[in-house]
């Protein structure tokens, strides 16, 4: 499946990628090998790349592309395959904490006592520091900010993640595909339904399976009230952020309704381990899609007002107009996803390009805005908030019946992938499954690897007191990056 | 209407557990209200999401007299979820020792039991007992907002 390049190949891809012929989905290690997946948006699809390292190295494609950067830092600690001429050295998800080295190429033990963390040097008169994290101080994941101010205004932030790394790739190696369906569940909690669609679809590929129809339209009922839950909370924690209470309240309580819904629809309030290799654990009742019918008018017609009320509301518009500036040349050469891409001006959604069923058959728009800052981010939740709750009455007037899993039968070696839009952006996914039904190999990209070093980039300039805006505009995931 | 629902009963089970390993001074010295930190050590964010929705209309939990905080200084109970990864271990514990006594560790999550899911990686310690003591787990993957609160409840219903 995955077409291998040689040097002068991957070279050329790269070149690609500097140029924006095509933009980068993923790069991963993989036995004696690495990987690249990139997407050639004009044609609608994604080409696999593999370049064999017999050496242990392989010629640094972040010195051409930041995005690289991370993703090769990564596999050089995970992998021990060594990026020539990459400009960072530093270990990203290694803290020294590990009692291996290289855990997933040949490892080697490790006193796992840690060790200092070399930032970035920042020099300059009057200039000082905040540190903050790794425990942060609300209820949210961990991961370390470091702010250089002069005064109120940030000069730079440097981000130290990976606090929340659970090793999930070495985890999948060797487990049968329904243990590895769960992990890939627990990737990113809030994305969950997005991971296991990624997953499912990536095993079905690599094994030709067909679903059936049923499954592939719950499937999309699924990842829309997910959307919808996450986009709620996050217009909400977005103006609690600005000192507007009354609206995190509303958007609160929304968000619980559809997370009931859920429940008594699927069993379970985030939906976790329903989508499966193979179709949809259980089925829904008719209860259950009368339910969700009312949550989703009953959702449209409650939010409506609260949409105006963030309208007209001066005090937030003041926070939230003109901050966290993210370009459109940032967010393209990044190829960030989601509303973070979106809200400047990269109207891309794995939904339509490569697209994949049921959304070929839908109707429904890719809002897209231009300016590029908080207050766009929370526009772009707002129209998709809207355009999910319209696709779901789409897929209640036209859910098939019928079936709703096909049981796998493995027995060859394969390789599948698959990019699923999560509320965030892009998930993808890419997965080697063994002729006895076991995963080889399961690599997961979340889309917060293309969205945390923009977070960096937006912050610059801004005072300290935008960040919370900024960071919950972004709801980068810790968790889906850290793996 | 009012959405807020009415009290759950503190979960039995979560009693049980606590009446064998608090001490009575604590809870008499703590009384009937509780400062929560919590932090994440390594979960999936799932029980984070849960853990929030405490704060919604529905389940208001600072009317029970349980409000959260934002520093390990200000607070009587910490609230920890995931399997404790390897990376945030220290972290963990220099929040626990920040933590002035009397204080209580109330481990959420199966993740948080024994590591769950993560526990044979090599990037896990293997739940939050491997570092601090826990007094009190709650289960699910994630625990419902419902569960979370009958087990705080028990903290303060004895």
């Amino acid at each position: 499946m995955a077409d291998f390049v040689d040097a002068a190949g991957w070279e050329r891809l790269a070149q690609d990628l500097v140029a924006g012929r095509r933009s980068l989905v993923d790069l991963w290690g993989d036995a004696g090998s690495v990987r690249m997946a990139v997407l050639d948006a004009d044609r609608g699809r994604i080409e696999i790349a593999a370049l064999a390292c017999p050496d242990g190295k392989f010629p640094s494609l972040g010195r051409h592309h930041a995005p690289a950067i991370r993703l090769e830092r990564a596999i050089g600690e995970l992998y021990g395959l060594e990026p020539l001429g990459a400009p960072d050295d530093r270990s990203w998800l290694d803290h020294g904490r590990w009692p291996v080295r290289q855990p997933l190429g040949a490892p080697r033990p490790h006193d796992a006592t840690g060790g200092a963390y070399r930032f970035l040097p920042v020099e300059g008169e009057s200039l000082h520091q905040i540190p903050v994290g790794p425990v942060h101080a609300g209820i949210i994941e961990p991961g370390h900010f470091r702010f250089t101010c002069s005064g109120e205004t940030v000069v730079r932030l440097e981000e130290r993640l990976d606090y929340v790394h659970k090793g999930i790739e070495g985890l999948m190696r060797g487990a049968p595909i329904d243990t590895a369906a769960r992990l890939a569940g627990r990737t990113s909690g809030d994305s969950t339904v997005a991971y296991a669609i990624a997953f499912a679809r990536a095993v079905e590929a690599a094994l030709g399976v067909r679903v059936p129809e049923r499954a592939v339209w719950l499937r999309a009922v699924m990842a829309e009230l997910e959307r919808i839950a996450n986009h709620l909370g996050d217009i909400g924690a977005v103006c609690n952020d600005a000192a507007f209470a009354l609206m995190h309240a509303h958007c609160g309580v929304l968000r619980e309704r559809v997370l009931r819904a859920a429940a008594a629809a699927f069993g379970h309030r985030l939906m976790m381990d329903r989508v499966v290799p193979g179709g949809v654990a259980g089925d829904l009742d008719a209860a259950g899609e009368a339910g969700l019918r009312a949550l989703a008018g009953a959702t449209g017609r409650e939010f409506a007002p609260l949409v105006s009320l963030f309208e007209d509301t001066s005090t937030l518009q003041d926070r939230t107009v003109g901050t966290g500036i993210l370009t459109a040349e940032l967010a393209r050469r990044f190829a960030a996803g989601g509303y973070v891409g979106r809200a400047s001006g990269r109207d891309f959604d794995a939904r339509k390009i490569p697209g994949y069923p049921p959304y070929d058959t839908l109707s429904f728009a890719i809002p897209s805005l231009p300016e590029g800052d908080v207050n766009a981010r929370i526009w772009i939740r707002i129209r998709e908030v809207e355009q999910s709750l319209a696709l779901l009455a789409q897929l209640f007037d036209r859910l098939p019946s019928g079936a709703t899993r096909t049981l796998l039968e493995p027995n060859t070696v394969g390789e599948g992938f698959a990019l699923v839009e999560g509320f965030r952006g892009d998930v993808f996914c890419w997965v080697r499954v063994n002729a006895d039904g076991r995963i080889e190999h399961c690599r997961l990209r979340d889309p917060s690897w293309f969205q945390w070093p923009l977070l960096e980039a937006v912050i610059e300039g801004n005072i300290v007191a935008d960040f919370p805006l900024c960071n919950k505009s972004f709801n980068c995931s810790y968790s889906g990056h850290d793996l | 209407m009012p959405l807020t629902e009415p009290a759950p009963s503190a979960d039995a089970a979560a009693l049980a557990e606590l009446a064998t390993q608090v001490n009575k001074a604590a809870r008499r010295r703590l009384g009937r209200s509780l400062s929560i930190r919590q932090v994440d050590a390594g979960s999936c964010n799932g029980c984070e999401l849960e853990i929030q929705a405490l704060n919604n209309a529905f389940y208001d939990i600072e009317r029970f007299g349980l409000r959260f905080v934002a520093s390990p200084r200000h607070a009587d109970v910490l609230l920890v979820t995931g399997p404790v990864t390897a990376n945030m271990r220290e972290a963990l514990y220099r929040t626990w020792a920040a933590t002035p006594d009397p204080k209580w560790v109330v481990a959420a999550g199966d993740c948080a039991l024994d590591g769950g899911i993560f526990k044979e990686s090599y990037a896990v310690t293997g739940g939050v007992s491997a570092v601090v003591p826990v007094d009190l787990h709650i289960s699910g993957c994630p625990p419902t907002p419902t569960a979370l609160l009958q087990g705080l409840l028990a903290l303060l219903h004895r």
